[in-house]
C-alpha cells in the first residue's frame, strides 16, 4: 500500500477549505483544516450524495453543502444523530507536497 | 488524577446537569451519584401517563442501569446520602457508603407537602411523587374503589384522572373555589371543571380537610364543617417544598431554597445546586424547564469553561390529561394598566385570554384550543410588539396568513401518517417515536433527529405543538434571548454589539474574543459573523469567503446533483435581443438543456459544470450582463410592470423606477434575501405588495411598503408612507435597506423583522427622522461603493481559481 500520488502542495488548498482530486472511480476531496492538517474523504456525502468538498469547514469536520450534515474528516462518519460513513483515503505530507494514496482506508463500508 | 465530581440526587435537574457535562468534557472528572430511589434516571412528568396506564416505568426510563455503565458513571442507586462533611469534602449514604469528592453537585429536588392533620401517616395516604407512589396507587385501584386527591392544582388533577382511569371513583378535594387558580382564571377554570365533571370525577370545592380517620388504614376523610366522606386512598397533591434539609444540616446557605447565584454555585463555592431544591434570585421552581437551562449553565461552569448565566426562566404550563387542552404562561390575572383579550365560546369548549400590556403580551389562559400557546409564549418572551397584528391576536397564528396550514394545525387529531415537515418527509408518527424512544425535550434535539422543522421551518409551530402533546408539561427552554447557535452563549444582538464596537476586524477575532466554545464555528454562525462584519466594514476588506456557504463562495447555486445554476441581471426584468442571444449562445455552447424564465423576471440556466462557470460568466460579460446574485442573502430581483409607457392605467415609470432601484442596491450583501418590485399603479401587476420594497405609483406619486414575503409563510406588505418623487423612493429604499442590514439577526427577512421590531420602529427611523434616514442613506450608498463589483467578472479573470478547478486529475 505504498502507491502514493503527489496531488499539490498545502497552499493549493485555502484553510478551512477543500479541494477536489478527479478520480475516474469517483472523486476525492482534499481538506485543510485551521491547523493545517490534511484529510482525504470520498466526495460523497453518506445522505444523498453532496460533494463534500463543496462544504464549511469546521475543527476536524466540514457540513454538507446539501443538506448540513457534519462529517468527521478523520473517520469519515457523520456526527450523530446522523448515520454513514463516507470512505476516507490515506494523505501524508512530504514537506509542502501533499501525497494521497487511491486505496481507500478500512473501516467504512463501501456500498 | 482526575478530579472527582460527587452528585446527589438521581433526578432530572442532577442527571442533566451531568449529561450536559459528558457533552462538552467526558472525561474530565471521575463522576459518582447517589440516588435515594432504586433506579436509574426517569421522567418524572411521565409519572401521570403511568398513572392513567398510556405509558410504562420502561418507557420513561431517560437513564437506565447500562447508560450509567456505558459513560463510566457510578451509580448509588437506592442510598440516601445522610451527611456532607464540607471540611474533608466527603458525602456519607445510610449504608456508610462515603465519597470525597472536589466537586459537588446537589440536586435533591423537592419532598410533596403533607399537611399536617391528624391521621396523615395512616396506610393509604401518600403523595404523588415517585414511582413507589404510583405502584401504591395502581395496587390500591386493584382492591378498593374510592379516592380522595387533597389539591386542585396541575399535580392534583392529573392524579385524579390517572386514578379515574384505573377504575376507581375519585372526589378532587379544593381548598379555594375554583381549580388551578395560579394557573386558570375564573372562566377557564369553570370550564375545566365542567368538563372533567363529563369525564365522571367529582369535586368537593372550598373545602377544609380536618382529619383523615382510620384504625389500621384510612376510612374517611373529615372537614372542617363536620360532614365527611368515605376513602380507601388518599393522595396529597397540595404542593411541594425544596428538599433542602441535608444542604441545611451541613450549613450550606438556605433560605426557602438552597441559594445559588447565576452560574449555580452555593455559598461554598466547591458545591454547586440545580432543580427544585435551589432558590435563585429568589425564584423557586417546579417545572422541567428552568431545570434543564440550570443543567446547561452549571454543567458549563464544571467544565471550567467559565461563561454563561442562568437569569431565569419564564415558564408556562399545560395539563397531561388526554382530551383536555389547557395553556398559561405569565401573568394572566392583569391589572389597571393592561389590557385583557378575551375570546369565549361556550358551545364549542373554546376560552382564550390575553393579557397586553403597552403592546406586548404578559400572559395568556387558553381552555379547549391550545394550538397557539407555543406561539404566545415566543411572543411573550420575546417581548414582540403585537400592535400590527393586535385585531388578529386572539384568533390565532393561522389567521396572520400563514399559507396552507392553519385549521388542520389541530396536531391531537391528526393522524400518525399525517406529514408535518413537508421538506424532510417527516411524520407526525415519526416525531412522536422519536420523542417516545429517543427521549427528546427539546425542538432542536426533535431537529436533529427526525430533521422535521431542519429546513425551510414552516412546520415549526406544528412540531412543538407534537412535542407539548406528547410531552405535556413545557418542553420548550430556550432561554430570553436564545444563543446563535451551539458554539456559543452568546445572542446575536450580543454579537452584534460586540462587533460594532468596531475593534473586531474577523471571524476569527470574534470567536477568540468572544470565547467561542468550537475551534471554527459552525455552518450556522460563521456565515452569520462574517455578515455582520462586511456590514460594519464596507471597506475594509474583512470578508472571508471559507466563512461563507458554498452558493455565496461560488457565486451560483448548487444543484441536487453538483451541478450550478447560472442567472444573470435583467434589470428591472427588462432584456434586448443582444442579452436574450447572449444567453441563447450559453445555453447551446455548454449544453444546458434546462433554460428557465424564473419567479423573479429573468432567465436561469441549469447544469453548468462548476469548472465551466468563469467562462460562462466571461460570455455574459461581453455581453454587458453581471450576476444577478441568484444565489446570494443579497438584493436579489426588481421586478416590474411595463407602467406609463404602455399601460392605459399607468401613473408613472414604474419600469424606469425599478431599474434605478436595482442600479441602486444590487451587489449589496442582506442579512437576508431582499426583493424588490414596482407596479405602475393599484392593480398592482409586479406584486409589490409581497415584497421586501415595494412601490406602488399613484397619481400623486407612489406608495412605498415594506416587509412583505411571498414565500413560506406569506405575508402582506405594511405601508410606510406616500412620497412624491423618485428621488425619494430611491433615497428611502437606501435608509430602510441600511436599517434593515443594521438591525435584524443574520436569516431574518424582513417580514419577520418587522415584526419583531415594530412597524413603529421603522417609521421613527425612516419617515419621521429626516436626519436619520439621510445618514442610513448614505452609509447604504457608501458601502455600495465598494459592493458593486461584478463577482463574475472578476473571476472570470482568474480571481478565486481555486475554486472552480480540481487540484488534480487522475487517469
Ligand atoms: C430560480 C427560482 C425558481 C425559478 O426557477 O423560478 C428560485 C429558486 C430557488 N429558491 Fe426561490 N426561487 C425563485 C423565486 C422565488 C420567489 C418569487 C419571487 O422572487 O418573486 C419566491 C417567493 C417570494 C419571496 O421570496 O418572498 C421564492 C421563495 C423562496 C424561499 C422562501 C423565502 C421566504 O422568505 O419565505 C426559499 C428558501 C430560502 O430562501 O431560505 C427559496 C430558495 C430557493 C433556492 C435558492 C433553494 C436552494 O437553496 O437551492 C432555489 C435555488 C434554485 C437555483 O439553483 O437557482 N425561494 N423564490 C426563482 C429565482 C428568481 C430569481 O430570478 O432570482
Ligand atoms: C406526577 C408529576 C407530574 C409532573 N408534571 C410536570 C409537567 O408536566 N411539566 C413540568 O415541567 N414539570 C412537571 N413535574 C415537575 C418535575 O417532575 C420536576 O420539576 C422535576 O422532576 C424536578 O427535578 P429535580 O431533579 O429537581 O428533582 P427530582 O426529579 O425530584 O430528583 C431529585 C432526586 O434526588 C433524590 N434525593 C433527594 N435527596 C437525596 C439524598 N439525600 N441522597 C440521594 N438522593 C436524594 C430523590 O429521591 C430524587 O430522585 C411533575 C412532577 C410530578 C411528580
Ligand atoms: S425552486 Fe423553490 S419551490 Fe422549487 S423546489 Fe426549489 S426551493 Fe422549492
Ligand atoms: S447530501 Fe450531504 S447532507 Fe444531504
Amino acid at each position: 500500500m505504498s502507491d502514493w500520488i503527489e496531488v499539490g502542495t498545502l497552499n493549493d488548498i485555502p484553510k478551512l477549505g477543500a479541494r477536489v482530486v478527479e478520480v475516474a472511480a469517483g472523486n476525492i476531496a482534499v481538506f485543510r483544516t485551521a491547523e493545517d492538517k490534511i484529510f482525504a474523504v470520498a466526495d460523497k456525502c453518506p445522505h444523498k450524495g453532496g460533494q463534500l468538498s463543496q462544504g464549511l469547514v469546521m475543527g476536524n469536520k466540514v457540513a454538507c453543502p446539501m443538506h448540513d450534515w457534519k462529517i468527521e474528516l478523520e473517520s469519515g462518519t457523520a456526527v450523530a444523530p446522523d448515520e454513514g460513513c463516507a470512505a476516507t483515503y490515506p494523505v501524508k505530507m512530504e514537506g509542502e507536497t501533499i501525497m494521497l494514496s487511491l486505496t481507500a482506508n478500512e473501516g467504512c463500508p463501501n456500498e | 488524577m482526575k478530579e472527582k465530581l460527587v452528585v446527589i440526587g438521581n433526578g432530572m435537574a442532577g442527571m442533566r446537569t451531568v449529561e450536559e457535562l459528558l457533552k462538552i468534557d467526558a472525561d474530565m472528572y471521575d463522576i459518582t451519584v447517589f440516588g435515594a430511589e432504586p433506579y436509574g434516571n426517569y421522567n418524572r412528568i411521565m409519572l401521570s401517563p403511568v398513572l392513567a396506564g398510556d405509558k410504562t416505568i420502561e418507557e420513561i426510563m431517560i437513564n437506565d442501569m447500562q447508560w450509567y455503565k456505558d459513560n463510566d458513571v457510578t451509580l448509588h442507586s437506592g442510598k440516601e446520602v445522610t451527611s456532607i462533611d464540607r471540611v474533608n469534602k466527603k458525602v456519607i449514604a445510610d449504608d456508610g457508603t462515603e465519597e470525597s469528592y472536589d466537586r459537588l453537585l446537589v440536586a435533591t429536588g423537592s419532598d410533596a407537602f403533607i399537611i399536617p392533620v391528624p391521621g396523615n401517616d395512616l396506610e393509604g395516604v401518600i403523595a404523588f411523587r415517585d414511582i413507589k407512589d404510583v405502584d401504591t396507587m395502581i395496587a390500591a385501584a386493584g382492591k378498593h374503589k374510592h379516592a380522595v386527591v387533597i389539591g386542585g392544582g396541575l399535580l392534583g388533577l392529573e392524579a385524579a384522572n390517572g386514578l379515574m382511569e384505573q377504575g376507581m371513583s375519585v372526589t378532587v378535594v379544593h381548598l379555594m373555589d375554583k381549580l388551578m387558580e395560579r394557573q386558570m382564571d375564573a372562566p377557564a377554570a369553570a370550564m375545566l371543571k365542567e368538563s372533567l365533571e363529563e369525564r365522571g370525577l367529582h369535586f368537593l370545592m372550598e373545602a377544609s380537610t380536618e382529619s383523615i380517620i382510620g384504625k389500621d388504614r384510612v376510612e374517611k376523610v373529615r372537614f372542617k364543617d363536620g360532614s365527611e366522606i368515605y376513602a380507601d386512598l388518599v393522595v396529597m397533591a397540595v404542593g411541594i417544598k425544596p428538599n433542602i434539609k441535608l444542604a441545611k444540616e451541613s450549613g450550606i446557605h438556605c433560605e426557602r431554597g438552597i441559594v445559588v447565584n447565576d452560574t449555580l454555585q452555593t455559598y461554598d463555592p466547591s458545591i454547586y445546586s440545580v432543580g427544585e431544591c435551589v432558590q435563585h434570585r429568589g425564584e423557586v421552581y417546579g417545572l422541567v424547564a428552568p431545570l434543564f437551562d440550570m443543567a446547561k449553565v452549571c454543567a458549563n461552569h464544571l467544565a471550567k469553561m467559565g461563561i454563561g448565566r442562568y437569569e431565569g426562566t419564564m415558564t408556562s404550563t399545560k395539563l397531561k390529561v388526554t382530551g383536555i387542552d389547557l395553556f398559561s404562561a405569565g401573568d394572566f390575572t392583569g391589572d389597571e394598566t393592561t389590557d385583557e383579550l378575551v375570546f369565549q365560546d361556550k358551545a364549542r369548549g373554546v376560552y382564550r385570554k390575553i393579557v397586553v400590556k403597552n403592546n406586548k403580551i404578559e400572559g395568556a389562559v387558553m381552555y379547549g384550543d391550545t394550538i397557539d400557546g407555543s406561539w404566545y409564549f415566543d411572543l411573550m418572551r420575546d417581548g414582540t410588539d403585537i400592535s400590527e397584528f393586535r385585531e388578529n391576536l386572539l384568533f390565532g397564528q393561522a389567521h396572520l396568513g400563514d399559507s396552507g396550514h392553519g385549521d388542520d394545525n389541530r396536531v391531537a387529531s391528526m393522524a400518525d401518517s399525517a406529514e408535518i415537515c413537508g421538506c424532510n418527509g417527516v411524520t407526525k408518527g415519526d416525531i412522536v417515536i422519536a420523542i417516545n424512544d429517543k427521549k427528546l425535550f427539546t425542538l432542536d434535539e426533535v431537529r436533529a433527529h427526525t430533521k422535521a422543522s431542519s429546513s425551510c421551518g414552516s412546520c415549526t409551530g406544528l412540531v412543538e405543538s407534537l412535542m407539548s402533546h406528547v410531552l405535556g408539561g413545557d418542553h420548550s427552554t430556550a432561554p430570553h434571548l436564545k444563543p446563535m447557535c451551539g458554539c456559543t452563549d452568546k445572542s446575536h444582538t450580543d454579537v452584534r454589539a460586540a462587533i460594532n464596537t468596531g475593534e473586531l476586524k474577523s471571524v476569527r477575532e470574534v470567536m477568540d474574543s468572544m470565547a467561542w466554545k468550537t475551534e471554527d464555528g459552525c455552518s450556522k454562525c460563521r456565515p452569520a459573523l462574517n455578515y455582520y462584519l462586511v456590514c460594519k466594514h464596507p471597506d475594509a476588506g474583512v470578508d472571508d469567503n471559507q466563512s461563507r456557504l458554498i452558493n455565496e463562495r461560488a457565486h451560483a447555486n448548487i444543484q441536487g446533483d453538483g451541478t450550478y445554476s447560472v442567472i444573470p441581471r435583467m434589470w428591472g426584468g427588462m432584456t434586448t435581443p443582444k442579452e436574450l442571444r447572449a444567453v441563447a449562445d450559453a445555453a447551446e455552447k455548454y449544453n444546458l438543456d434546462t433554460v428557465h424564465v424564473t419567479g423573479g423576471q429573468r432567465i436561469g440556466l441549469y447544469g453548468v459544470k462548476k469548472e465551466d462557470l468563469p467562462a460562462i460568466w466571461k460570455d455574459f460579460n461581453d455581453a454587458g450582463m453581471v450576476s444577478g446574485h441568484a444565489y446570494g442573502k443579497a438584493l436579489r430581483t426588481v421586478k416590474t410592470c411595463v407602467g406609463r409607457d404602455w399601460c392605459r392605467f399607468g401613473t408613472q415609470d414604474s419600469t424606469g423606477i425599478g431599474i434605478k432601484l436595482e442600479q441602486l442596491s444590487w451587489g449589496s450583501w442582506m442579512p437576508h434575501k431582499f426583493k424588490m418590485a414596482a407596479s405602475g399603479c393599484p392593480r398592482n401587476c409586479a406584486e409589490a405588495t409581497i415584497k421586501d420594497y415595494g412601490v406602488v405609483c399613484v397619481d400623486s406619486g407612489y406608495e412605498l411598503h415594506v416587509g412583505g414575503n411571498g414565500g413560506i409563510k406569506v405575508r402582506a406588505t405594511d405601508f410606510l408612507c406616500n412620497v412624491e418623487t423618485e428621488e425619494d423612493v430611491l433615497e428611502y429604499s437606501a435608509a430602510y435597506m441600511q436599517l434593515y442590514r443594521e438591525d435584524a439577526y443574520y436569516l431574518e427577512r424582513t417580514a419577520p423583522w418587522i415584526e419583531r421590531v415594530g412597524l413603529n420602529y421603522v417609521k421613527e427611523a425612516i419617515v419621521e427622522d429626516a436626519e436619520k434616514r439621510k445618514e442610513l442613506a448614505d452609509r447604504f450608498r457608501y458601502g455600495q461603493t465598494f459592493m458593486q463589483d461584478d463577482p463574475w467578472a472578476e473571476r472570470a479573470q482568474g480571481g478565486e481559481s481555486h475554486e472552480f478547478t480540481p487540484m488534480k486529475v487522475i487517469g
